[in-house]
């Protein structure tokens, strides 16, 4: 399970922190406690942010003195802003093709009764436990007898498929808690079904496809391995493997240019979980829908 | 005419429908599974079955058994038992999911989630927010990140004070543990801090007032309280860790030397690095085992408190 597959499953809280008065004088020594782990942790995202802006960045901390954008410009042109374009194929389609394939088979699990369902229920949720590790070499086995390799396509529909499993449950879970008052209320009023599934089931269902979509995205975008083997074109090198070549290229180490690499692979992802930690602990509530 | 709606679940009014749209709703709703079941059993199912078969062959990347590869039995079995390599990489895989998984994700995560009941609110929240910004970053940027700061020079080097070593040659093991702590701490913290949240400030008041201090409190009441939310947080920390490839092969390819080569990383060299997929793969087979038995001993850790129940 990814990072932000996991905090999509976190139990939600709506009671606020409990703050304890307490008389002791430790509370200072906590504070100040709590802000040393926080300074120990920003060190190294300060080097990151502090040499991307350094032209002359060293791997040592140290303030830009031309506090310059050059190594943007540098980074974006050896190969920067082509790969984060192929990442952003790859995030895009497999985003796409998970999304639509997880929400369809949610919708039906949540609202259909089907033959097998708990037993599908359950094989998913051990799907999502197989590690890519496993998965890895058979695939390029298969792709290689497909001739499927070095194509960015077929390469994102693994990546979509590595998503599936979670977000078919994340929508079901989603989908099931819609409530059906809505619907049966259209239906008193005499709406069809089809005019009932598109003007009332989805907007309700969009805040969940949307979760499911941005969980698919972050989790395509850093992807490593799995370009890394099924795809050598290097025309069609995502960010993540495009960073590595960058790293492991022979002579001194670009410091600077890699640092602004970094920052601009990462910033994306960033702003993507500001996004949805805003839907995520907003909670999916049907404010004013439903009466009583 | 008939309803246009499908009848209730659980009522009892059954609104007779027409035999033909019966059939079209389970047309419409196979049609809508089939995607994903083609999907999951495509990609996972039928490479899963694959992988089982193929760690029991010879195949290879390149070369003759590229082509004509053979079912070989526990040949790959018996190369893995006598391959030294092959259980350094697990003892390496067992240091890095404890040390830096269990242990210090744990212990900070859970530091970190105790201090936040107490301190300052913008201390909780700007702490917080650094801590979860390193979870957040992709894994190559920590890797980067981190393969900088251990160089000759590098601030690690400094404020270990030893400006100029390599650390990621000379303590490889200790960066990447302390690299992969920096990055995984926010999950612990997120997910203890809930599990904090849900222990009823009744049973700590009441031991407060039996004169219980602190540290006391802490390990005899409140823990054992979180007893199933530190279960599952140390076997998903667990199965995040054992399979994690990214972060150390960015960062050291698995070197110096094979000192950081952790199972994925290992099966990796050698199914890519030296063409040997078949052993490659019963080495991710070996890994997938080694999860599930440490899952299935997490699980079991769950149950006990059900049979704590009065008499």
């Amino acid at each position: 399970m990814s990072a932000d597959q996991a905090v999509a499953a976190l139990p939600e809280t709506t009671d606020p922190v409990v703050v304890r008065r307490r008389r002791s004088a430790a509370r200072p020594v906590l504070n100040v406690l709590m802000l040393v782990i926080g300074l120990v942790f920003l060190l190294p995202l300060l080097w990151l942010i502090l040499a991307s802006f350094n032209p002359r960045a060293g791997d040592s901390l140290a303030l830009p003195h031309p506090f310059s954008i050059l190594n943007y410009h540098l980074a974006f042109h050896a190969g920067a802003g082509a790969a984060i374009g192929n990442s952003l194929y790859l995030a895009g389609v497999s985003t796409v093709i998970a999304t639509a394939v997880s929400t369809m088979a949610g919708f039906m699990l949540a609202r259909r009764r089907i033959r097998f369902k708990g037993a599908f229920l359950v094989l998913i949720l051990f799907l999502t436990g197989i590690p890519v590790t496993l998965l890895l070499i058979p695939t390029y086995q298969i792709f290689v007898s497909l001739a499927w390799l070095n194509s960015r396509f077929y390469t994102s529909i693994v990546l979509a498929s590595m998503s599936v499993p979670f977000s078919i449950w994340l929508l079901k879970n989603f989908i099931g808690q819609v409530p059906r008052e809505f619907e049966e209320a259209a239906a008193i009023e005499g709406a069809g079904e089809i005019s009932i599934l598109f003007r009332i089931v989805i907007p309700l269902i969009i805040p969940g496809i949307l979760v499911s979509a941005i969980l698919t995205f972050i989790n395509s975008w850093g992807a490593f391995l799995i370009p890394l083997v099924l795809d050598a074109n290097p025309a069609d090198t995502p960010g993540a493997v495009g960073i590595y070549q960058f790293m492991s290229a022979n002579g001194q180490v670009q410091f600077g240019q890699l640092a602004a690499y970094s920052v601009l692979f990462s910033v994306p992802v960033i702003i993507l979980y500001l996004i949805s930690s805003r839907w995520l602990s907003g909670g999916f509530s049907f404010a004013g829908g439903v009466k009583g | 005419m008939t309803a246009a709606v499908e009848p209730p679940a659980g009522d009892d009014i059954v609104i007779a429908e027409p035999r033909l749209r019966v059939l079209i709703r389970h047309v419409v709703t196979t049609g809508w599974l089939l995607p994903s079941v083609a999907l999951l059993v495509g990609l996972f199912i039928i490479p899963t079955g694959y992988a089982i078969y193929l760690g029991f062959t010879n195949l290879e990347l390149l070369g003759q058994y590229a082509q004509t590869y053979s079912f070989t039995g526990f040949a790959n079995l018996q190369r893995m038992v006598h391959d030294p390599t092959f259980w350094y990489s697990v003892k390496l895989t067992l240091i890095f999911v404890i040390g830096s998984g269990i242990i210090a994700q744990t212990v900070l995560g859970l530091g970190l989630a105790l201090l936040a009941q107490r301190v300052n609110v913008v201390v909780r929240a700007s702490v917080g927010a650094i801590v979860i910004l390193a979870w957040v970053l992709p894994e190559i940027t920590v890797a980067f990140i981190w393969y900088s700061f251990s160089q000759a020079g590098g601030t690690l080097s400094h404020i270990f004070g030893a400006p100029g070593s390599d650390l990621l040659s000379t303590v490889p093991m200790l960066v990447v543990c302390m690299a992969n702590a920096w990055r995984g701490t926010a999950f612990s913290m997120l997910l203890l801090s809930a599990g904090l949240r849900n222990v009823p400030g009744e049973v700590d008041e009441a031991a407060q007032l039996e004169g219980a201090g602190y540290w006391r409190r802490l390990f005899t009441v409140t823990l054992p309280i979180m007893r199933p939310t530190l279960m599952i947080n140390l076997l998903l920390i667990t199965l995040a860790t054992i399979s994690d490839f990214t972060l150390i092969f960015a960062m050291t390819q698995g070197g110096p030397g094979n000192q950081t080569a952790i199972l994925p990383v290992y099966m990796y060299i050698e199914a890519f690095q030296f063409n040997q997929l078949g052993y490659g793969t019963a080495i991710a087979l070996t890994l997938v085992l080694i999860g599930a038995i440490l899952s299935i001993a997490y699980i079991r850790q769950l149950r006990p408190e059900l049979k704590d129940a009065t008499p």
